[in-house]
This record gives C-alpha cells, structure tokens and sequence, in this order.
C-alpha cells in the first residue's frame, strides 16, 4: 500500500511538474466548453441538463486520455528508469495501480473543472443535479476504461507515439462498437456479434449514466473492464520487463 | 557465515542468443566483487537478474536468502541497485526523486538526508536531476541505492562518466562501506578493481573465466591489462 501510494503521488506530481497538466486540461475544457454550447446545442435544446456535454465526454476522452496514458510506461522504458521502478521492492501490481490511480486522479480534476456548467444550467433552470452527478460518475468511468486500456497499450512499447495510436484505436474501438454504423452492419450480416459488439461498447454503456441512470450491470462492466486490463497490464509488464 | 548474495548456474537467453551461462557465485559480508569483462559480456545481464529486473531462463540467486524469482518484494528490500546508466526522472528534483524512492522503501527524510551527505548532493537537492552534469546524475543514482543502507549493494558502472576527482571519492565511499557490506560492481576499468575490490570476476561471453584476487590475477608477474586480454580475447577472434 505504501508502495503504491509512493508510486501514485509521483506519477500524480509528474504531469504538473511538466506542461502535460496545463495543455491537457485547457484543451479539454476549451473543447468541452465550445462544443457543449455549438455542436451539442446546449441553448437550442431548451432544457435545463448537461446531456450535451456528457455526450461529448467519451469522444474528448478518446484523443485526450491515450494523451496522458502514453507516456505511462513507454517513457520509463526509453528513459531506463523502469529498470529502477521494478527493482524498488515493489510488486507489478503496486506500480501498475499507482500509475493507473494517479492518471484517474489527474481525470476527475479535469471533470472537476468543468464545474461552470454545472453553475450554468442551474443558474439558467432547475436541472435534476442528482442525474447530472451520475454523468460524472459515468465520465469518470469512461475515463477509467480507457486509461486501463491504454495504460495496457503502453506497457507493450518503448515508442510514446505507437502507444498513443495504438490507444487511440483501440478505445474507438469500444467506443464505436455499439453505435448504429456498427450494429447495422453486423446485424445484416453476423448477428450473433451484433449483441456482443453493444454490450462490449463503453459508449453503449456510458448512455444511461448520461441520462442519469446508474445500473448495476453497468458499473460491474466498467469495473470488470478496467480490472481485465489493469491485468493485461500488470502480465506484459512481468513478461516484458527488460525489452 | 552464510554469503549475503548466492547465484547459482544463472543464464540468460534470448531467442537463441545465450547472454549469460551457467553464471554461479557467492559474496560474503565485507567482500567487495569486481565484475570484470568487455562490453557485451553479460555484465549488465547477470546484475539485472540478481537484481529480480530480469526473470532468468534458468538457474537463480538468494540476496540475504532470500530467492530473486520466489520472494522478489523482500530480496529487493535488501538490495541496493545502480542500474546501468544511472536512470532517474529528469524533471524531478534531487531530493524530491530521492524523497520518492525513500517513501517506496519506508525510510524516512533522515535517510534522503544521510543519503544526500555521503553523495555530497546537498549543494543540488533542490535542481531538476535533468539539469545536472553526468557526474552529479550518476551520484543521485548511487544515493538512491544507498537510502535504506542496504547489506547488499549491486552496482552497474558506478563510476563511468565520472571526473578523476569524482572517481576518487565513489572509490573512497565504497571502500569506506565495505566491511559491513557485500558489493558488486561491474566496470571495464582495470584499475578500478586495483584500487577497491578484493577479489575480481571475469566474464566474457557469457562464462565466468576467472575468479581470484586482483593479486591473484597478476600472480604470474603480467599485468592485469595483459591478464584480461588473455582472458576474454582468443574466442572473439575465433
């Protein structure tokens, strides 16, 4: 736990101790800012909710956190100070958390930030906040799915710019799987993926958070998705320690 | 007395390159090892898995008893590494690296201290390790490895890049450590095991060659370059 802890403070402190935080974070919030009132039609809908921005969320995240997952493990392998890290008396696990934990972290003050829109619409009606926090909620896991996923990415290359694509292909992938491009297709011609393909979506699953529903089976597939990973990831780490 | 490090026939391969093979020994308390050998030799090989860095193909080796593969959290507690190179997070800043490093061994600030004091770092503690010199960043490496006082010290090059001054005082420092300690370094400067180790190791290929004293090396009246030559040439030309 100490060591974890150790690891996740670093890791945590790293992303303002280099222009990391501040590019990231004005990014999103300018994306998610301008985006919610133009493309999401935040005034024209004239309701008082923010499912404008929780349905920009999971698209931001998908170029915006491979951004803070690349470096993750292939920077400690370029730099050589993975050969460090893993021969502190820590355990894969205790590295691959910390890291995982700090990167979420550095997430939910990115989500935090975003608190003016929360100010905005209760400024401009009465919104139901209680659906709003399950947006957040869903937004946090989204952001934990992808960075597990990424992390994961990034444990297999020394190469930040193989990482950063990698990752960014694969969480389009889960987030595109159950979009109706997708289903269609494979409804017409492999139906038996088609159900599959949804309930591996994240973007599927993040909808009902957005509407302000936070469903069991729901929160057990982010759980269970963000732990597959954190395994893949502890495993190549083991497996591939020195290469 | 028990050694403090064991290895027993550790080898390394990768594909059908063998790194190491059948590398086997042990180091007591107040012995300090000079692993000796060209570039490419294995050195770096055989340190990174006693150090658990590396899973070895075959064979393992006990710090303080305790087995590299099996039990690698706690044989890691008892060891203090030097990777090669030196690693370290370049925008991090000395004492805040080494405050890190600390927290993950449960040390605490007097050990940074202490550890900052013996690799006359304190005139830098507050500079971002990238923006210090070579010699500077190689003793913020040796400080990290010297936090929790290990009984185990395993150092990769610890003086490569070093000035002669620098040299001079790492050597001083070794020596000074060395009796309540078991030391490995590994270097291709000849001399260095002259002037602090107490028994040399000569690896070429792969293989232990030789394993004596330094004035055991040069018992015949060569030199120790003559002796190394000797050693690790004749199959590179085959």
């Amino acid at each position: 736990m100490r060591g974890l802890l150790a690891v996740a403070r670093r890791e945590f402190a790293a992303y303002f101790a280099t222009p990391v935080a501040a590019v990231f974070l004005v990014i999103f919030l300018v994306l998610a800012g301008a985006l919610t009132f133009t493309v999401g039609g935040f005034f024209a809908r004239g309701q008082a909710d923010l499912i404008p921005f929780f349905n920009l969320v999971p698209w931001l995240f998908l170029f915006l956190v491979p951004a803070l997952t690349m470096r993750l493990w292939a920077e400690e392998r370029r730099l050589g100070t993975i050969e460090l890290l893993l021969t502190l008396p820590l355990s894969p696990w205790q590295a691959v958390l910390g890291k995982f934990l700090a990167a979420w972290a550095f997430c939910a003050v990115a989500l935090l930030l975003t608190f003016p829109l929360v100010l905005t619409v209760n400024f401009l009606g009465s919104p139901d906040n209680g659906a709003i926090l399950a947006g957040y909620v869903g937004c946090l896991l989204v952001a934990g799915a992808y960075l597990a996923l990424g992390a994961a990415l990034s444990a297999s290359t020394r190469n930040q710019v193989i990482a950063f694509v990698l990752a960014v292909a694969a969480c389009f992938l889960f987030a595109a799987a159950g979009s109706p491009v997708v289903s269609e297709f494979l409804s017409a011609r492999l139906p038996a993926l088609a159900e599959t393909a949804r309930a591996l979506s994240v973007a599927e699953r993040f909808a009902g958070f957005a509407r302000g529903v936070i469903a069991a089976k729901d929160v057990v597939f982010f759980a269970s998705f963000i732990g597959f990973w954190l395994f893949v990831n502890a495993a190549v780490l083991d497996h591939r320690k020195a290469d | 007395m028990a050694a403090l490090i064991e290895i027993e026939g550790l080898t390394k391969r990768f594909g059908a390159f063998t790194a190491v093979e059948g590398v086997g020994f042990s180091v007591a308390r107040g012995e300090v090892v000079g692993f000796l050998g060209p570039n490419g030799a294995g050195k770096s090989t055989t340190m990174r898995m006693l150090a658990g860095f590396m899973l070895p193909s075959a064979g393992t080796a006990r710090i303080c008893g305790e087995d590299v593969v099996e039990r690698p959290v706690a044989a890691k507690r008892h060891l203090g590494f030097l990777p090669e190179g030196a690693p370290s997070y370049p925008e991090m800043e000395v004492e805040d690296f080494l405050a890190f490093c600390a927290r993950v061994r449960g040390c605490g600030r007097e050990a940074v201290a202490r550890a900052m004091a013996l690799t006359q770092l304190e005139a830098v503690r507050r500079q971002p390790i990238e923006t210090l010199s070579k010699g500077y960043k190689r003793r913020v490496g040796l400080a990290q490895a010297l936090l929790h006082d290990p009984p185990v010290l395993v150092l990769d090059e610890p003086t490569d890049g070093l000035d002669p001054n620098q040299k001079h005082e790492v050597r001083g420092l070794i020596r000074a450590m060395a009796p309540e300690k078991a030391i490995v370094i590994s270097t291709h400067i000849l001399e260095e095991v002259a002037a602090v180790c107490t028994r040399a190791i000569v690896i070429a290929r792969g293989r232990i060659l030789a394993d004596d004293t330094p004035a055991g090396l040069v018992r015949d009246g060569r030199s120790l370059e003559e002796v190394f030559r000797a050693l690790t040439l004749p199959a590179e030309a085959a």
